[in-house]
């Protein structure tokens, strides 16, 4: 068993990071995901692993420091929240049509705007369908606890590396702010073994010369190129998606929700249970790619399904994409940085699904 | 065993570290533990709560809407939590500034008057032991020498001669604690009603 701690969300990042290998971390403060900056600062991670800590001048010249390394095939992250994040898009763009890894963190506030500093879930649109310009997407990992905190900046550097693609880490002001039991993996060293015959580090007399660009001005070769992306998102939404499944057994009604209000829909259930309604929660892990035909198969076995988000409805659109009409989808969620109790949500499958 | 507990009271009275001890001397006896602040933008002499939450099974939401316990040090945190205990939950507070005690009788009130003890002591940083320990009287679901264990962890090396006027601290707010009856207190406080 690994080393056990109570930390908070944002620490766990940060220390998994590290003990992940992580080369070099870029980036600029910005509640409510401070502690990750300030953690990786208290570590003095310069002394520890060799891992390079920058605070950049500004959010857009810490993602173009992340597509400078990743050029080099150096593991390296970046971390904001909502506005920060939005600052961060035409650089995450441009690292996604370069094909380079890298893990990007969102510990999502309230919005539009400069929004709020409370939690929110209304960046989901934004981390899954793109956010820049440009047909790509991103790895997008959502966890619902602290442990999932630290296990998903490993999952996620194993994935951008695995496919050559941005990962994000889609979290939110509540796990990034409580603290909880978290069980550490062990490190492992920087530098590990990959395949590099694609890095930018100097071109040697045995080989080719290696570009790193996103700039295909011949139409012919743009499409190709983006037809070579589409070939790896369809890899990935056959192997890589990742759900739990709570109580989904016998379940009639079914809630459908990720990160911190999978959380509140846990409890939901259980109040549920005990006043004898078989509720279920699938909680989709991966929100890209998205667990599409999961959803489609609990459409077989449910009466309905009510979606929880803290926004005002975003994922609620991809799981009636895949329920595609067979059965009732509706929407329950709070935003602006309010949470819904475990009362409320079970109230709303009450009104919405079950009466409905 | 599943304890939903919510601390609250003003910023700097250590409300967040009362809850981050209590997480880690339950970790020492292998439970789960949430630990979920209220954070925003507050100022010093603000309020300030946490939902601690101590179960031997995974814990589901992290945020609560009623509580088995409710550990109370000002009048505003009173006010808002009083309604919020669960029927036959506990309400610990602290009688330190308190202008409208509880009046609920479906639960169980306790008051311990830490401030004033805390006075008395060393050094009054103390205070949120007295708390604690008050706690642990009436629910023993920590025992002491893991809470000690607790402080190990959680303090910085340079701070552990402290522990035992923590130590200390913590027993003496298992001697002060009080039940309390809510008619007793409204009889007594009442000017009108006693004559």
């Amino acid at each position: 068993m690994g080393e056990l701690r109570l930390m908070k969300g944002n620490e766990a990042i940060a220390e998994a990071a590290i003990r992940a290998g992580c080369d070099a971390y870029f980036g600029y403060p910005i509640t409510p995901q401070s502690e990750i900056i300030e953690y990786l600062a208290a570590e003095e991670t310069h002394k520890r692993t060799g891992m390079v800590l920058l605070q950049a001048e500004s959010e857009i010249a810490a993602i173009n420091m992340v597509y400078g390394a990743a050029s080099t095939g150096k593991k390296v992250m970046t971390s904001s929240s909502s506005p920060g994040i939005s600052l961060k898009q035409e650089g995450i763009s441009y690292i996604a049509g370069a094909e380079l890894p890298c893990l990007i963190v969102n510990v999502v506030r309230g919005g539009p705007g400069l929004g709020t500093i409370q939690p929110s879930q209304a960046d989901y649109f934004q981390a899954t369908k793109g956010g820049g310009h440009g047909d790509y997407r991103l790895i997008v990992l959502a966890p619902a606890s602290v442990q999932e905190m630290s296990d998903f900046v490993k999952l996620a550097f194993d994935l951008a590396f695995k496919y050559r693609n941005p990962a994000m880490i889609l979290s939110d002001g509540m796990i990034g702010q409580m603290m909880e039991k978290v069980e550490l993996f062990d490190p492992v060293p920087r530098n590990t073994e990959f395949d590099q015959s694609w890095v930018i580090t100097g071109k040697t007399a045995d080989r080719e010369r290696n570009i790193i660009t996103s700039l295909h001005l011949e139409s012919a070769s743009m499409e190709k190129h983006n037809q070579e992306l589409q070939k790896k998102y369809i890899q990935m939404q056959e192997q890589e998606v990742r759900i739990e499944k709570i109580q989904c057994e016998d379940a009639e009604f079914l809630f459908v929700a990720y990160g911190s209000s999978a959380r509140i829909c846990q409890k939901a259930v259980d109040l549920a249970r005990a006043e004898g309604i078989k509720t279920g929660l699938l909680r989709p892990q991966t929100l890209f790619p998205f667990p599409t035909k999961e959803i489609e198969k609990m459409a077989g076995q449910v009466k309905g399904i009510l979606t929880v988000e803290l926004s005002m409805g975003q994922m609620v659109e991809d799981v009636r994409l895949a329920v595609n009409g067979k059965i009732k989808v509706e929407f329950y969620g709070r935003a602006g940085g309010m949470i819904p109790t475990p009362e409320e949500v079970l109230k709303a499958m009450k009104q919405k699904i079950i009466g409905g | 065993m599943t304890e939903e507990i919510i601390i609250a009271g003003f910023g700097g009275q250590g409300v967040l570290s009362m809850g981050k001890i209590l997480c880690y001397s339950s970790m020492m006896q292998n439970q789960e533990v949430s630990w979920m602040p209220s954070y925003g933008p507050e100022m010093r002499g603000g309020t300030a709560n946490v939902t601690v939450i101590i179960s031997d099974e995974k814990i589901s939401s992290p945020i609560l809407n009623s509580y088995d316990t409710a550990i109370i040090l000002n009048q505003q945190s009173l006010d808002k939590f009083e309604p919020k205990v669960k029927p036959a939950g506990t309400l610990i507070y602290d009688g330190n500034g308190i202008t409208r005690h509880p009046e609920r009788k479906d639960i169980k009130i306790y008051r311990v008057d830490a401030t004033k003890e805390a006075a008395k002591m060393d050094t009054v940083k103390v205070f949120n032991m007295i708390i604690l320990g008050a706690f642990l009287k009436i629910k023993p679901i920590v025992k002491l020498e893991n809470v000690i264990k607790g402080l190990k962890k959680s303090l910085p090396k340079r701070y552990h001669h402290l522990i035992p006027l923590n130590q200390k601290a913590l027993e003496r707010g298992m001697e002060i604690v009080k039940n309390i009856i809510p008619d007793k207190i409204i009889k007594t406080s009442s000017f009108k009603k006693a004559i």
